[in-house]
């Protein structure tokens, strides 16, 4: 990917800021999502609940269902490949859908080597839980950054933990005299140079949305607040009693995370929402924060 | 029933940039550099009094739906007609344009036939560079990034920028609409010639079109929160 064909990708990510992304498994799903006015869909076989229930390997979802799914909205369709599964994401660049997203809610395919994202044309959102897994990412060539969070569950304290690392970690370096980044770059595993860059920047190169546990207007406008850019909605909307209410509440409560008074009126009347999970009742090898690093 | 005849309201000396979804920052940042000053806008109340309104690139469907939702198309609709200007870039073509492809149109201010998607997906977006004479004397680069294509102007609006077999930019008395995005390059020309056209006279009028301290991670300059 040559330089300006990275910047068109981050520039993407940028006309998506201050909206919601919405995973959906069907093209009547991703119909409901883009009523409801998702900024875009992830295209997924399972959404994150089902995968954690069900167990087993999941892959990069089958390419007719993307097709189809690309066919039926306007917005812009990702889709998800397995952390270090190159060939998935030559799959999903030869469909010229709109972004992948590197996840680690599908089982990875490699435990050493994410993908190199600078041999694709098309862009890559990749989930972090700290700013040194960001920057990384982005060494790589990711051109947008989501949390981790817990995918899943429901519940919104790991996307929460994430983002307020990268926070901390974002005003330590920028408080920091340039001497000391060095060492803070080697004891957090920063490429150097993309350390410089945040320093400077006081943020993120690219945009950066919450992902991972996102269930209600609540957790959005919470997250947001956080200094988030976007949200990434998984499970939370498919998975509650009135997915296209939910979906629209979200929306609305992301773009006006700052008003209380139209938040609380997002979040009336939404019946169940998706049922959660204590994190610690998740064994370790069960969590999905922890694949890739 | 006879015609209501608009009352020019007075106006702010100022931009608003509509605030719901999209690139705002980036709006807001060149206007900064101009030395224009610029407003987010959320409310009916904040986007009754500017002398120009922005509607920023982002996704047209979710714009749309808010703008329904909480009644902002009814009170953009009457501020144009008491003098508000506006200028849709990207997206904000789509949410202005008279006729859209295969779909019902939203806000119709300005007679012109928009294609959404018109180059494809996002392998499809590119950077060009073009001059626009009645905007500024030197090329522009102009960044597109999926795009919508305007296919037809009706009586009354003017052809900005033709490339091939589409028009890129184009303008009513009212309404400019540019399907690329000023505000992702260093260009301040759309954005001093938008002010012109609000009447506003920016602090910075005769400068470069290109600002030569724009770096691609510009718009990030402010976008931490407070």
């Amino acid at each position: 990917m040559d330089a300006k064909r990275y910047e068109l990708n981050v520039q993407l990510a940028q006309m998506l800021k201050g909206g919601v992304i919405m995973d959906v498994t069907n093209v009547e799903q991703a119909k409901i999502a883009e009523e409801a006015g998702a900024v875009a869909v992830m295209a997924l076989e399972r959404v994150p609940a089902d995968i954690r229930r069900d167990g087993g390997v999941a892959r990069m979802s089958d390419p007719a269902m993307i097709a189809q799914i690309k066919q039926a909205v306007s917005i812009p369709v990702m889709a998800k490949a397995r952390i270090g599964h190159f060939v998935e994401a030559q799959i999903l660049e030869a469909l010229k859908i709109d972004y992948i997203d590197e996840s680690e809610v599908l089982t990875p395919a490699d435990e050493e080597c994410h993908i190199d994202k600078t041999r694709f044309a098309i862009p890559f959102v990749c989930g972090a839980r700290n700013l040194g897994e960001a920057l990384r990412r982005i060494a790589e060539g990711a051109a947008m950054i989501r949390t981790k969070g817990e995918a899943g569950t429901g519940n919104v304290v790991e996307a929460v933990r994430h983002m307020r690392t990268m926070n901390r970690e974002i005003r330590q370096l920028a408080a920091m005299p340039v001497e000391e980044v060095t060492g803070f770059a080697k004891a957090n595993g920063m490429p150097y140079e993309l350390a410089l860059k945040v320093k400077t920047l006081d943020r993120l190169p690219v945009v950066n949305f919450a992902a991972g546990g996102i269930a209600t207007p609540a957790d959005a406008a919470l997250m947001m607040q956080l200094g988030c850019d976007g949200i990434f909605v998984g499970s939370g909307i498919f998975k509650s009693a009135d997915p296209a209410r939910r979906a629209r509440a979200i929306v609305k409560a992301t773009a006006y995370f700052n008003d209380p008074a139209r938040v609380l009126e997002a979040s009336m009347d939404l019946g169940e929402a998706m049922p959660g999970l204590e994190i610690a009742s998740i064994p370790e090898e069960q969590r999905l924060a922890g694949r890739g690093w | 029933m006879s015609p209501v005849i608009p009352i020019r309201a007075p106006r702010a000396p100022e931009i608003g940039i509509l605030d719901l979804q999209g690139g705002i920052q980036e709006h807001l940042d060149h206007l900064e550099r101009l030395g224009i000053d610029a407003r987010r806008v959320k409310t009916a109340d904040a986007l009754s009094d500017v002398a120009g309104l922005i509607l920023p690139g982002g996704e047209s469907t979710c714009i749309a739906r808010l703008l329904a939702i909480f009644g902002l198309d009814q009170v953009i609709l009457r501020e144009v007609r008491r003098g508000m200007k506006l200028w849709g870039t990207c997206a904000g073509t789509i949410l202005v344009a008279k006729t859209l492809v295969g779909e019902p149109a939203h806000l119709g201010l300005i007679d012109i036939t928009v294609e959404r998607n018109g180059f494809g997906s996002q392998l499809d977006s590119f950077a060009a560079e073009a001059a626009i004479p009645k905007v500024s004397p030197d090329p522009i680069p102009l960044t597109f990034i999926r795009a919508p294509k305007i296919t037809h102007v009706g009586p009354g609006v003017e052809i900005l920028l033709q490339i091939d077999d589409y028009i890129a930019a184009a303008e009513s008395p009212d309404i400019l609409v540019t399907v690329f995005h000023p505000e992702l390059t260093p260009c301040l020309a759309l954005h001093r010639y938008f002010a012109g056209k609000c009447g506003l006279t920016p602090q910075k009028a005769d400068g470069p079109a290109l600002d030569p301290s724009w770096k691609t991670t510009s718009w990030t300059r402010l976008a931490r929160l407070p």
